[in-house]
């Protein structure tokens, strides 16, 4: 028989349920059910990032997890980025930095990006194109990207300094 | 998409029952291979048997004499991010930090490149370079195959319906041994093999005392140029005989041309990755770093 599973979730630090099938991805029930639709479909498999968000405490491409597997895990998407109006600094050099064009990609970006300085304070720039190289942007060329996350790990530091 | 159910077992036993049952069942781990095919059509599977909840699938126990066993399910970051392992198998760190990118890495298996079994799979040659030996469970019991041994076509291997890919197990490293996995794409990350080179080798007095060298993507399955060691072995290191064995490697490829490369390309590259592995794995054993 065709019986929908729930879902018990931790999205943005709230406690979600949902119903869903088996086969649908985490990035459908996000958006088609849950209604956070800030994370963004690209290629629907693995390829773009675009859909990157944090699953137990790191990046995966949500086209690629099952929302089955969500059931008591934690997951933060691009809406939990932000405290309230306050912008993450990696949003703001973003848009300071023009950092993007048809904004598909970036929260992605954001997400892989903010995963990366959360756990190193000052990567090198390589680094940062190899952390980010899962996430693929036609627009910007990436140059404005990697300056915008080398900014906001320079004003983080002086933050925590 | 049509309908498919999906089970999350604890136990060996249960996922085996569940593989070998009236369904048509797939294993899932990280997901990062099945689920793209899943939704690309391929295959009638009507059964996700989702196998990271089994703790025998989750091992990683490095064991003072033993060696490493290493479960199907273990993702990629973790074997990367392990400091024991990380310095008695810096050729299983090449495969896992290449795979993908770090979304990917957060949720691929060295057991799922295995089980997925492309002839472009990174980790393969390594498992067979190493001498790898897998544990895999069915309701007859338990079975033990080499690497080598596993893969049998694209995407086709030697695991029947009812049986699960539990662990692979990898030796204690030999003394003054080194191993090493590179491969060839056009750019620096994210991209399928155009052809890849592993290799393993222990030295003694100057000369090879053993090696083994596998490759990826110029054959239908991950291949193992037993020869190419072989040729190694008891000859000095240098230039001359790493050239004859990285020569022997290019002869063994039989690559198709297709939108990566040409045959001619990659068996050029087989060459040239062989020589540079084989290099690049001597100074490991001479504990130099790469």
């Amino acid at each position: 028989m065709q019986v929908k599973t729930r879902v018990e979730t931790t999205i943005n630090g709230e406690q979600v349920e949902f119903l869903c099938e088996p086969r649908q991805s985490l990035l459908e029930c996000l958006r088609d059910i849950v209604g956070l639709t800030g994370t963004k479909e690209g290629c629907n498999d693995g390829n773009c990032g675009a859909c990157t968000v944090m699953f137990d405490g790191r990046i995966v491409t949500s086209c690629l997890v099952l929302s089955v597997e969500a059931d008591g895990r934690e997951i933060t998407t691009i809406e939990g980025v932000a405290e309230g109006s306050a912008l993450h600094e990696i949003q703001k050099t973003f848009l300071e930095g023009a950092a993007l064009q048809c904004g598909v990609c970036t929260p992605g970006f954001i997400v892989a990006a903010k995963a990366l300085l959360d756990q190193e304070l000052n990567p090198s720039e390589e680094r940062i194109r190899l952390w980010l190289a899962n996430n693929l942007c036609r627009c910007t060329g990436y140059d404005k990207i990697i300056r915008s996350v080398q900014d906001a790990a320079a004003k983080m530091q002086e933050t925590n300094a | 998409m049509r309908w498919v159910d999906y089970e999350s077992p604890s136990t060996v036993q249960e996922a085996i029952s569940l593989l070998g049952g009236d369904r048509k069942a797939k294993m899932l781990a990280g997901g990062t291979d099945v689920l793209v095919q899943l939704r690309a059509g391929r295959g009638d599977t009507n059964l996700i048997v989702d196998v990271k909840g089994i703790p025998e699938l989750n091992e990683m126990r490095l064991d003072p004499q033993q060696g490493l066993t290493l479960g199907a399910a273990v993702p990629c970051y973790k074997i990367y991010g392990d400091a024991e392992i990380q310095k008695a198998y810096p050729g299983l760190i090449d495969c896992a930090s290449l795979i993908g990118g770090i979304q990917i890495q957060g949720r691929a298996s060295i057991g799922g490149n295995l089980c997925n079994s492309a002839p472009s799979a990174d980790a393969i040659p390594m498992l067979i370079a190493c001498g790898v030996t897998c544990k895999i469970a069915s309701a007859d019991g338990t079975r033990e195959v080499a690497a080598e041994d596993i893969c049998t076509g694209p995407g086709q291997n030697v695991l029947r319906a009812g049986e699960l890919l539990v662990s692979m197990h990898f030796s204690l490293p030999k003394a003054n041994s080194g191993a090493r996995y590179i491969r060839f794409i056009p750019r620096n990350e994210m991209d399928i093999a155009v052809a890849g080179s592993g290799v393993n080798v222990t030295l003694e007095n100057g000369t090879f005392k053993t090696a083994r060298i596998a490759l990826a993507s110029v054959a239908p399955t991950p291949l193992f140029v037993r020869e190419a060691g072989e040729a190694l072995t008891g000859q000095p290191v240098n230039d001359e005989s790493i050239a004859k064995a990285a020569a022997l490697a290019k002869a063994a490829a039989s690559p198709i041309t297709d939108m990566r490369g040409t045959i001619e390309y990659r068996k050029h590259l087989c060459e040239v990755l062989t020589r540079r592995a084989l290099n690049d794995a001597v100074k490991r054993a001479r504990g130099e770093q790469v």
